[in-house]
């Protein structure tokens, strides 16, 4: 008998809409919302050199066409690249972080909103995350960037928001959903008898919550947390499409700096996957192995 | 809502025609039963009997849909009880242990009184250290409950519940889910605790350990109490043809 869980869940379960099924949190060791990780952390250094490889052969079959040498565009990547990392990179490495920082206070309130005991809260936490996780992350951007103003007047002072703060909002409002949606998962793995020996002690459903169930929760979180962190990072691109200066916007211009020559686009945004992967692999495999020592731990 | 006539020589826990159904399940169907304080009283049963819900019905654990329960006066089943004043009057002890697995056996022992009752550290800490070593676990203050055998955890989860001060422990099949070999630590445990005159409810499969240490047993099925008496007499005159099944079959 488990009336408190069955409670919990069970609106949830008149719909056959896969994606409106409750998300199944399934706590470290086999953990579908990790399969980006795992694919990613599935390369194995071996694997990595053949990409290399195929990198470097590839313009070999490219360069035909002109007689710009693909010579010529290293050159010019390479007198680009200062300006494209710290620049560009740099402001989709802040995006992520703003972004997630954003995006996991509020994931955390709406994930707690979900389980609330208040009825309507919970419904309107749930509805919200719903909503957010299952809408493409470009139309949510597009949207946050046309509503929000591009300027705020307080008082006297007219304060202008830059356009890669609207994009840290837009995309904020996914990963808010998915955090929430990991919270709630964590704390619904908890199993229910932690609730009744709390509550059998006297404790407040708070002081259940806070001193009990969200400090098993924590370790259990993390993995998945750092998971979505690096589809945020790799999704950071699409802020490009708004016209915002990151990476994507700067090699563009840069390649029309050095006239547009189509040999431009291999070293260009070969260097873009390059140091995407560079900086999204080592937090996959750091997540997969977070994981595994998790699982020994408890 | 507090009953303040409440005296020692009534009876501690009283349960009163209760009936609870979850769905269309009726899992009690018109339960009486008194528990005078110092006394110790068995429940036992076919699972599905009823029992562990009659017992977490005690605590408020599950809510009863026609009946009393009362509490040394308190009314279990108003709407409108303070939890906490029974909680303090009720401690529990379940059959998966349910320890906090991010404490330690002191610290699981120390949170509810410190965090809860507010009471001073130093006084918590000397009570938790004496009740660690009345259930035989000296040495283990500072094991997280993954390092403890079933039948040590199941003896801190006593000592926790035990910490609270209760006047009354519930225990709900506690060594229903032990190892063969550490169910008697955990017996002789609440053995010790029932000589020391605390009022006891236990769900039991442990028929022996019935017969030793209980004032009286209430045998259930179905949702109502078959029969009830002294250990003497129950266990060899059974009258009810359903007592007897069961005995036949357990013992």
């Amino acid at each position: 008998m488990k009336p408190g869980r069955k409670t919990r869940t069970r609106w949830h379960g008149d719909t056959d809409l896969a994606v409106l099924k409750p998300f199944n949190f399934s706590p470290a060791g086999s953990v579908q919302d990790l399969l980006f990780s795992r694919w990613m952390a599935n390369f194995s250094p071996r694997s990595l050199l053949v990409i290399g490889l195929l990198f470097c052969l590839w313009p070999s079959f490219a360069v035909a066409q002109g007689n710009y040498s693909f010579t010529q565009a290293l050159d010019a990547l390479w007198r680009w690249l200062p300006f494209i990392v710290t620049k560009g990179f740099a402001l989709n490495l802040l995006v992520s972080f703003f972004t997630m920082l954003v995006g996991t206070i509020a994931g955390v309130l709406l994930g707690l909103g979900q389980i609330s005991p208040l009825r309507p809260l919970a419904r309107f936490s749930w509805l919200i995350t719903q909503l957010f996780r299952n809408s493409p992350w470009l139309v949510l951007l597009f949207i946050v960037m046309l509503a929000l103003p591009f300027e705020i007047q307080i008082g006297d002072t007219i304060y202008p928001i830059p356009d890669w703060l609207k994009a840290v909002f837009g995309l904020s409002l996914p990963i808010m959903a998915n955090i929430s949606e990991i919270v709630r998962g964590a704390i619904m793995s908890v199993p229910t008898g932690q609730w009744e020996a709390s509550e059998s002690l006297a404790y407040s459903r708070n002081q259940t919550l806070w001193l009990v169930i969200l400090p098993q929760c924590f370790k259990r979180m993390i993995p998945p947390w750092m998971n979505w962190y690096a589809i945020l990072t790799m999704a950071t691109p699409l802020i490009s499409l708004l016209g915002v200066e990151d990476i994507v916007t700067l090699s563009r211009q840069a390649m029309e700096a050095e006239d547009n020559h189509p040999e431009l686009l291999v070293p260009f945004f070969g260097f873009t996957l390059i140091i995407f992967f560079a900086y999204c692999y080592p937090i996959a495999r750091y997540t997969i192995s977070l994981e595994k020592r998790f699982v020994v731990n408890q | 809502m507090t009953n303040n006539d409440w005296t020692p020589d009534q009876a501690l826990v009283s349960i009163r025609d209760v009936y609870k159904s979850f769905g269309d399940l009726e899992v009690l169907k018109g339960v009486s039963l008194d528990v005078m304080k110092g006394e110790v009283i068995c429940i036992i049963g076919p699972s599905g009997s009823g029992k562990s819900t009659l017992i977490r019905c005690v605590n408020a654990l599950n809510t009863i849909d026609s009946g009393s329960i009362k509490v040394e006066g308190l009314e279990v089943h108003d709407p409108g009880l303070n939890k906490l004043e029974l909680r303090k009057r009720v401690g529990m002890v379940f059959q998966q242990y349910n320890l906090f697995p991010h404490k330690t056996a002191l610290e699981n022992i120390m949170m509810a009184p410190l965090k809860v009752l507010k009471q001073p550290q130093a006084e918590v800490e000397e009570r938790a250290h004496k009740l660690i070593k009345r259930v035989n676990l000296g040495g283990k203050e500072n094991s997280y409950p993954g390092e403890l055998s079933g039948g040590q955890q199941q003896r801190v989860a006593i000592a926790r519940s035990l910490a609270m001060n209760p006047d009354v422990m519930l225990f709900d099949e506690v060594t229903a889910a032990l190892d063969p070999e550490t169910v008697n630590e955990v017996l002789l445990a609440i053995k010790d605790l029932a000589q020391d005159g605390m009022t006891c409810i236990l769900v039991t499969h442990e028929m022996g350990f019935a017969r030793e240490v209980a004032d009286h047993i209430y045998f259930t099925d179905r949702g109502v109490i078959v029969e009830h008496g002294p250990p003497a007499t129950f266990f060899t005159e059974a009258r009810d043809p359903r007592t007897r099944e069961f005995l036949s079959q357990i013992l």
